[in-house]
């Protein structure tokens, strides 16, 4: 997967957030969570927050502890892999499949809250609703991205933005996780071979 | 992946990518109401069968159906095969009639091979389902999944396999691709019931199954071959049976955590004792429920890719 090589260091890349911005960010959204899902009121619906798989799945757990630190609320968490769902499975390579791991509730009724690193084209969304809708009935679904980074190809929108980055598409927004990468941060770089 | 037409030559980092597939494919699928992945839609699969097949065939169709490919079935009867069609003609009138991936079981051996060279300019996939006896490619990787999933890892595990061999694609594909992932394969068997080329293998021969009970990790017996028996193999049935079948005693005689696999059809009584067969210790359900996840990701690392410059 050689086109987004989120993992190496370029000295071209710009810092957009650093490690504290990601922690203050997490925390900010984690708020608006409880606040949007009314989370702790009597007739809150059950949330469950859903990563999709690689970085959406570590943000989930650090966007649930926050919130059970700010609300008293444990939310169920999960990961999607949305792989079997692409639309560009035969533009590329074979991709290994990652990890699926539904909370043992399930998703049926429950608001369930996708969780990923950076929007872009809105695609990724695309195949979790897909990828959802055959894991079972949730009573809603919202979706928090740390980053915008704008591009829509789908009508496709968050509900929660840790931060909104207008970029060219010639620019790559690489986020680092320590679970994934060792450090927390937001680059912009240049992309590589432009489209 | 190209074709998948043996595991002798298929290297372990594919191997363990199509192992690792499949282990994620049952998890997914695991207690959902829907069991179906819009994967492969689209692409469709044609099974050829020539020779009979229960889970083979049953579970090549499901493996597709789940993945949302369109699978069509075409056996030597009722087919133009049954008018004396070829097989390079068949296989080139499913190509045409759109065939993504052709799965094809033959009681020649090499059939799989010799279509893959024919279809090679159409581009059309070729699974082999068991070609005479060579190849079973899916049911040795199905088996390897299994013990996986018993055993762990299969790194320096070691695994009998017992029966025969001479007659069984199923031992010659296990041996291969057991041994590429690590395990130690001793091949139990009447001198009878080995091939001459079992000395070019990366095996151990015993004739004393009693002999390696306590050492190994799991046993995999074979069918007694009966149709491609033309001759004297072993004086009696009765008598294979107490030297070679897997009894209640034997069973007992095996390390506390060793399997026992089956690739089926089974004879009860003849190779394996009835009780044997059902006991927890067999692992034979679930090496039929774990062949569709394998197939399924078979099929995956087949056609969910851009295509390959041949």
């Amino acid at each position: 997967m050689a086109p987004r090589n989120r993992g190496a260091a370029d000295p071209a890349e710009r810092e957009l957030l650093s490690a504290g911005d990601v922690a203050r960010t997490v925390a900010r959204m984690a708020h608006q969570v409880i606040e949007r899902t009314t989370l702790g009121s009597a007739d809150a619906p059950p949330v469950v927050l859903l990563g999709i798989h690689t970085r959406g799945a570590p943000l989930a757990l650090r966007l649930a502890s926050r919130i059970a630190e700010f609300s008293g609320v444990e939310v169920a968490t999960g990961v999607l892999d949305i792989t079997l769902y692409r639309d560009d499975l035969r533009h590329r390579p074979t991709r290994p499949l990652g990890t699926t791991e539904l909370p043992p509730a399930g998703v049926d009724d429950q608001l369930v809250i996708l969780v990923d690193d950076v929007l872009f084209s809105g695609r990724t969304i695309r195949a979790a609703l897909d990828a959802l809708r055959d894991a079972g009935r949730p009573r809603a679904v919202q979706l928090a991205v740390l980053v915008d980074r704008g591009h829509r190809e789908l009508p496709i929108r968050a509900d929660y933005v840790g931060k909104n980055v207008p970029t060219s598409l010639s620019e790559e927004v690489h986020v680092k996780l320590a679970e994934t990468d060792g450090r927390d941060a937001v680059l912009l770089g240049r992309t590589e071979d432009p489209a | 992946m190209r074709h998948l037409l043996a595991t002798e030559g298929l290297d372990a980092d594919t191997a363990t990518a199509v192992l690792d597939t499949a282990e994620e494919l049952k998890r997914t699928l695991l207690g959902r109401e829907v069991r179906k992945l819009p994967t492969l839609r689209g692409r469709t699969v044609i099974t050829m069968f020539y020779e009979a097949s229960t889970r083979t065939r049953v579970s090549f169709e499901i493996a597709g159906k789940w993945m949302s490919a369109d699978v069509v079935n075409v056996s030597s009867t009722g087919s133009s095969v049954g008018k004396g069609e070829s097989l390079r003609d068949t296989a080139l009138t499913l190509a045409a009639a759109g065939a993504d991936c052709v799965i094809v079981r033959h009681p020649a051996s090499g059939a799989a091979h010799r279509l893959a060279g024919w279809l090679a300019e159409v581009g059309t996939s070729v699974v082999n389902a068991g070609d005479g006896m060579h190849e079973h490619p899916t049911q040795a990787l199905l088996d390897a999944a299994t013990l996986r999933e018993r055993l762990g890892s299969l790194a320096g595990r070691r695994i009998a396999i017992v029966g025969d061999v001479l007659h069984s694609r199923v031992a010659r594909s296990n041996v291969h691709l057991l041994t590429t992932l690590g395990a130690d394969v001793v091949l139990v068997a009447p001198p009878t019931l080995l091939p001459a080329q079992v000395r070019r293998w990366p095996v151990t021969v015993s004739h004393t199954f009693d002999a390696e009970l306590p050492s190994v990790d799991a046993v995999m017996m074979l069918r007694v071959q009966a149709e491609r028996m033309h001759g004297g193999f072993f004086p009696s049935t009765r008598e294979y049976s107490i030297a070679y079948g897997l009894s209640e005693a034997r069973l007992a005689a095996l390390p506390e955590h060793a399997v026992v696999l089956h690739p089926g059809p089974m004879l009860r009584g003849m190779e394996i004792a009835s009780s044997v067969a059902d006991s927890p210790r067999a692992a034979i359900t679930q090496q039929v429920a774990n062949g569709v996840h394998v197939r399924m990701a078979v099929l995956y690392h087949l056609l969910a890719h851009e295509e390959e410059v041949a």
